[in-house]
Order: C-alpha cells, then structure tokens, then sequence
C-alpha cells in the first residue's frame, strides 16, 4: 500500500526513537513544584492564591485572564512559597508559583476511579467548559488553549476531526507510548471532541515507524464508529498540522489562514487523553508524560510527570546527567528549544527532554551559500528558504513577508539541509518577528 | 556544568550533506570519463588534465591567502572540479602554457574576482574554455585522433569533429549522404572511439557519471533531461522537414560537448536555477540556443556559448520561477 503523505518538501533525519520499547512510569513528585502563570500562547494566567497557603493537588491557582488565556492548577499538595519571576524553558524569567510539597492530596472533585469510563454525558457546551476549567492547551508543543481551538468561528464549520499521533520528531516517544498504553482513553477522548465540534469523522494519523501503535488503534476502532486510523510515510514535518491535514483529507490550508478553513480541527495525541480526564474524570491538567532520552543517557524512559517539576529531577530518574552533556533540549530536536539551565520546571507543552552530547551539539562550520537549492526541495511550504534568510540578513523585512515569511512553520528542514551549514532558520526567525511587527503595527 | 550548556536556534542536529561531500562527489563522477579520455588519448590527456587541476587549484590557494587574506578552502574540491571539467573541454594535445592559463581564467577571473564558491555568476570551466577559444582558436580545434601517438605530447596526428565535418561540409555544399561516411558510426561515438575533447568523447561514461550523481542526489534530472530532450526534439523536427539538409537527432546527443554540458556543467549548482521548474526551463533554453548555434551559428559546437548566456538569465528565472507554494489556492478535495 502506498502510505499518505504530503506532498512539498520533506526531510529523513535518523529517527533515534531509543526509548519506545519503555513503558511510562511515574516520575516522583518534586519536592518542590515551580509552576509559571504563562505556560500556553495567550495572556498569563492570573494568580488567585497567595505566598502562605495551602494547596490541593488540582486546585486552580493562576485563573485564565481575556479571550487567550488557560487555567494553571496546582501540580503538587502543600505550601505556596513564593509568588517570584523563575527561569523558564524559554530562558528568560517569568512569573511562578513556588509550592513546598507535602504530601499528595488531591481535591474531592477528581474521579480517581481507575476503570475507563465510556459513556458520554455531556453536551457540546458542557465539554467545551470542562476543558478551559481543567486548562488544557495544545500539549504537542505548540500550547494554544485546546478550548479557543473547539470554538469554531462563525461563519466557519468543521467536517472532521484530525488527532495527530504522528510524532515526527527525531527521539521522541511520549505519544507513541500514550497511544500504545492509553488507546482506549484517546478512542473516548476523540469521541468527546467529535461530540464538541459536532462532527461525525475522525482521522488519527500516525507514522508508519509505530506499526504497534498503529494495530492496537485499528483493532480498538472497531468499537469506535467514525474514527479510522491512517498510517502515514515517515516523513519530517509530518506532524506539522497544514502537513498532516494535507496528507490525511489532502486539504491545503490557504496562506495566513487557520486550519479551520479547510473544515478541520487537529489536535495532539496527548491533548485528546487530557481531554477524556478533564471530561470524564473531572480532573485539570496538572500532569503529561515526557520523554527523557539522548544517545549517552544511561536509562532514556517516558515519564509521567507533575508540572512544575525541575528537568534535573527528570534526568536523575533516567540514570542522571551524562558527563559528556553538552546541550539540553526541551522538545524534539528539530523544533525544540535550547535550555540554559537544568532548574527550568516542566511545563504543559513539554513532550520531550533530549540530552545532545558535545559532538551532536556542535555545529558546522559556516561557508558561502552554493545555490545547490537543496532548502527549497525540502521546504514544506514551498518557501525559497536561501532567499527569504537573504532578505533577512540584509533587513528586507518587506521583501520577506512578500516572500511569504509568515507561512514559515519553523521546521527546520532548511537548515537541516544545508550543505553549507549556513544557520537559514535563525535568520528567517529573527525577520519573522520583525516582520510580525510590522503586520501588527499595520492593523493598528 | 549547567552553565556549560549551549544555547542556540533549532535545529538542534544537522543532516549529512556538506559541500565537500557534494563535490568529491562530482569529482568521483567524473572518473569513467576521465578514464576513456586517458584510454583514447594517452599520455597526453593525462598532462592536460593534471596541469589543469594544479593550476586551477594552486590559483585559487594563491588568491584566497594572498588576495583576499582568508582561508583557503581548497580541500572543498571545487577548485578540483573547476580543473577537471576545464580539461575535459580542451584537445588533449593543449600546450601546457594555454592550460595554465585557462585555469587562472576560470578560478582567478570567472571565480574568486566574483567572491568565491558560490558567488560566480558564470560557470567557471567554461569561461576558462571560451577565452582559450577565442584567444588560441587554432590550438583549441585541433582535436588529436584517438590512439594516435599516445605516448607523445602535443605531437599528435589531428582531426576535426565530427561536429566540424557535417558543419563544414554543408557549408561547402556537400552533401549529408557523403559526409555520413566521413564521421564515425554511431556505436563508436557512444563509446568515444572520436576527436574531440577530453571530455566529448564518450557519452556512455558521461551518461555513467551522471546516473551516478542522480542516485547519489548531487543533481536533480531536471536539467540534463530537459536540455537533452530539447535538442532531441529540435534536431528531429528538423530531420522530419529536410532529411537531406538536417542531420538525424541521434547525431546531435552523441556529437560533441551536449553530455559533458548537459550531465555536469549545465548542473553546476552555483550558475543554474533555485527551483524544479526554474531548471527544465534552464535545460530548454541551453537546448534552444545549442541548436541554433549548431545549425546556423558560427561555431560548429554551442554547447558552452548556450551555457554561458543561460547562465546570465539564471536571477530572471530564479525571479520568474519560484516553487510551488504550500496553500496558494484553495483546495477542497
């Protein structure tokens, strides 16, 4: 059979997904919990508690401000310690809640029942309430509100569902393992965003280097009418959403445009288990699995970990901090971000930590540009990468954007690429945000 | 340790292409032909194509360090292939000097006075080629015959190509039933038995080079075909109109420089287009304009002329032909 795919552009980085084969696992509770108020795309949450006072696991202490925003619950029972700027994993300080832990309490409102519950109760609205009050935001690492994105806009209508199992980036296996242990729970958890978007297909996409996922979610969706189960190419960024859409309902979301122009909604693997909990088990968002993994660590495992928790504590769990650790990443490593410091607590949209020794981290050496055209072969988005980092370097933020800057996703495939090791996405991410400016200061 | 950790930009690993990989590549290419042209032309093929090489690479070291005060990146093998493809387009019976000085052409002017690998605007070897035309213009067409004198230099027994012969013949009013049999069959162009340059000969080990530069995904197909097609096409409608003053298309694939153009200058990445379609429509242009030069121009041979203004049209089309860009137009499936 010939696997779906899309159809620009398209990179093989080695897939190193070393740790697949390991089951999740609880991580311990952190002594202490740092939890920032701005963990989603939107406006940080507002603290509703103060230094001082006791907390349950699942209590809501940050409440989502404006139309963009999420809830944040506590991670962990104890004392609030300090409401202070910490270091977050986008290396700059931002505001947080410091919890002493004591104990592990949760509140009465959790379902802690183990036995999946199957039945759907709720209506639409009641769905779409229950997931802003558990604060569920987009956990494949793009962290936009999961409630803002179940609204769909007036005027606009969804015919389709699309989960995304696929899992394209290099080492990481936190979805992969969620799809094989918890298949069940993401069967329901599609179910109840089915029920919320009002439509009645659904599409999980998932990369054929998973064929155990990929069984055990066709053999579960024969009780699940409407939903299929598409094995797609191994191909980088195919969990990229305008990607996978196009692979799977071979839609093409137009320029600028959001998703929802093409009839669909995606969301994440580990989005639609949040979804199930905060459905069908009353409980918020206060854990996710992530990936600790890299070739010199000693035990990579995929854990299931409380927010807040420092990294550092993660990479003890899988057989501590490699001597030879040169960089540390939050994410995969063609799309993640370079952490500066081991303190940095887990957040919501954290799927993976990945140790890179000195040798990987490295980068090569910079030369001239040979206009071997290898970065617009692989762009995704058709985009002439060479040039748009030309215009960047030389300030041509307009000549940018009319090259369709903005339609970058930022995946990194250009520089991947690069025979000549030149750093393309750096300089179009620098000229994005200039030019996101610039369209800003336009509509003003 | 922690403040041991690197911070930069995504992505965090990098893919196994690197210039150097690319232009080893090219240069491994390059070995059928590079054979045959010693096999069919001695000892002299040989001195031709390491003077060039030297000279080319010896130049771009002397301009790197001393002129523009960088460092040399000679081992990146550019220079190497400059060399290479700069012999490849020359008689085997070159004087040394007129190699030496085609080599300064290529890297000194054509290359490095642009910037550099990857600034040159015009494919080097053939600027290198196309001076020595036009300076040395009886040195550079007389082609030695094959295994004649191999192991002398420059003392060989001399021919024109086949090329000439047809061009020169109908010029006279020959006609192309007797000339037919003043050129080499078919089967011996193929495999190079002809005069010619080092690199004109054998369009087998050419076509071998570039299937292998195609598996290894140095190039994309879309020029070579593109071009090679094009001149086919031309050549034929021709033929089909007067069979007696056009000769057949096969004859124009397997006479003179269209392989060695088609399959490794044309593809130079630096001086060819950005996009897929960018490239067929390279590819088309150096068809058209070899033809024309072919049948009507001066030269008996276009190959490189067709290159070289193409090359000045490369930012037009790069302008002109962008890729295919992801959500241009709605579409509901």
């Amino acid at each position: 059979m010939l696997l779906k795919t899309f159809t620009l552009g398209g990179v093989h980085p080695e897939e190193n997904k070393i740790s697949s084969g390991q089951p999740i696992r609880k991580a311990p509770i952190p002594k202490t919990a740092v939890v920032p108020i701005a963990q989603h795309i939107g406006a940080p949450a507002e603290i509703i508690i103060a230094k001082g006072d006791k907390v349950k696991t699942g209590q809501l202490i940050a409440r989502g401000q404006s139309f963009i925003s999420a809830n944040v619950h506590a991670p962990v029972s104890g004392t609030v310690t300090k409401i202070d700027e910490f270091m977050d994993s986008s290396g700059y300080r931002k505001r947080a809640i410091q919890i002493e832990t004591e104990g592990d309490e949760w509140i009465g409102t959790i379902d802690r029942d183990e036995k999946i519950d199957a039945t759907i109760k709720r209506s639409r609205e009641e769905i779409i309430q229950l997931i802003k009050e558990s604060g569920i935001v987009g956990m494949g690492g793009a962290t936009f509100p999961t409630h803002i994105k179940m609204m769909v806009p007036q005027g606009k209508k969804a015919d389709c569902l699309i989960i995304n199992g696929v899992e394209c980036e290099p080492y990481l296996t936190s979805d992969h393992r969620l799809m094989v242990e918890r298949g069940e729970e993401l069967m329901i958890g599609a179910r109840i965003l089915m029920t919320a978007l009002g439509v009645e297909k659904a599409y999980i996409g998932i990369e054929n280097n998973k064929p155990d996922a990929i069984d055990h979610l066709t053999n579960l969706s024969k009780r699940f009418p409407g939903i299929t189960i598409h094995p797609l190419k191994v191909k980088y960024p195919q969990g990229g959403e305008k990607q996978l859409i196009k692979a799977i309902i071979n839609r093409e979301v137009p320029s600028g445009k959001l998703p929802i122009e093409t009839g669909c909604i995606v969301q994440n693997v580990g989005t639609a288990i949040a979804v199930y909990e905060a459905v069908q088990k009353n409980k918020p968002l206060f854990e996710r699995v992530v990936t600790v993994t890299g070739k010199s660590v000693r035990n990579p495992c995929n854990l299931l970990v409380r927010i807040g928790t420092p990294i550092s504590v993660l990479l003890e769990e899988a057989g501590g901090i490699p001597t030879d650790t040169r960089k540390v990443i939050n994410g995969g490593p063609m799309m993640g971000k370079a952490l500066n410091s081991l303190d940095v607590p887990v957040i919501k949209g954290m799927s993976g930590v990945v140790v890179m020794p000195e040798k990987e981290a490295r980068r090569p050496k910079i030369s001239n540009c040979i206009r071997c055209a290898r970065c617009t072969f692989v762009c995704p988005m058709g985009l002439s990468p060479y040039l748009i980092a030309q215009m960047a370097e030389a300030r041509l933020e307009e000549r940018a954007e009319a090259e369709r800057i903005m339609d970058c996703i930022e995946c990194g495939s250009c520089s991947f690429t690069c025979p000549s090791g030149r750093p393309l996405l750096d300089n179009i991410r620098v000229a994005k945000s200039k030019v996101g400016q610039i369209i800003r200061s336009r509509a003003k | 340790m922690a403040n041991l950790l690197t911070i930069s930009g995504s992505p965090h690993i990098h893919g196994d292409q690197s210039i150097r990989k690319i232009m080893w590549g090219v240069v491994i290419a390059l070995i059928p032909a590079l054979l045959v042209s010693f096999w069919y032309f001695g000892i002299g093929a040989f001195i031709v194509t390491m003077m060039a090489v030297l000279s080319c690479v010896v130049t771009e070291f002397i301009v790197q360090k001393f002129i523009l005060k960088e460092e040399p990146t000679i081992s990146d093998g550019s220079a190497v292939i400059t060399g290479l493809l700069l012999a490849m387009n020359v008689p085997g019976n070159l004087p040394w000097w007129m190699v030496v000085i085609g080599s300064i052409i290529s890297i000194g002017v054509a290359k490095m006075s642009f910037g550099g690998l990857g600034k040159n605007p015009f494919n080097p070897a053939l600027i290198g080629r196309v001076f020595l035309l036009i300076s040395f213009p009886v040195a550079m067409t007389s082609w030695p015959l094959p295994f004649q004198n191999r192991w002398v230099f420059t003392d060989a027994i001399t021919g024109p190509t086949a090329l000439g012969v047809i061009k020169e013949g109908l010029g006279k009013g020959d006609s192309l039933d007797n000339l037919m049999t003043r050129i080499p069959s078919y089967a011996e162009m193929l495999i190079g038995n002809m005069g010619g340059s080092l690199g004109e000969v054998s369009a087998l080990a050419i076509l071998l080079g570039g299937l292998y530069m195609i598996i290894r995904r140095i190039i994309t197909w879309h020029i070579p075909v593109s071009y090679i097609l094009t001149v086919f096409i031309f050549a034929g409608i021709l033929y089909l109109i007067d069979p007696s003053k056009f000769i057949d298309p096969v004859f124009h694939l397997l006479a003179g420089g269209l392989m060695l153009g088609a399959i490794f200058m044309a593809t130079d990445m630096v001086t060819s287009p950005m996009s897929k379609t960018g490239m067929v429509v390279f590819g088309f242009g150096c068809g058209i304009l070899t033809m024309l030069i072919r049948v009507w121009g001066a030269y008996p041979e276009g190959v490189s002329f067709a290159i070289l203004i193409m090359n000045a049209f490369v930012p037009l089309i790069n302008k002109g032909f962008k890729p295919a860009k992801f959500g241009e137009e709605v579409k509901h499936g």
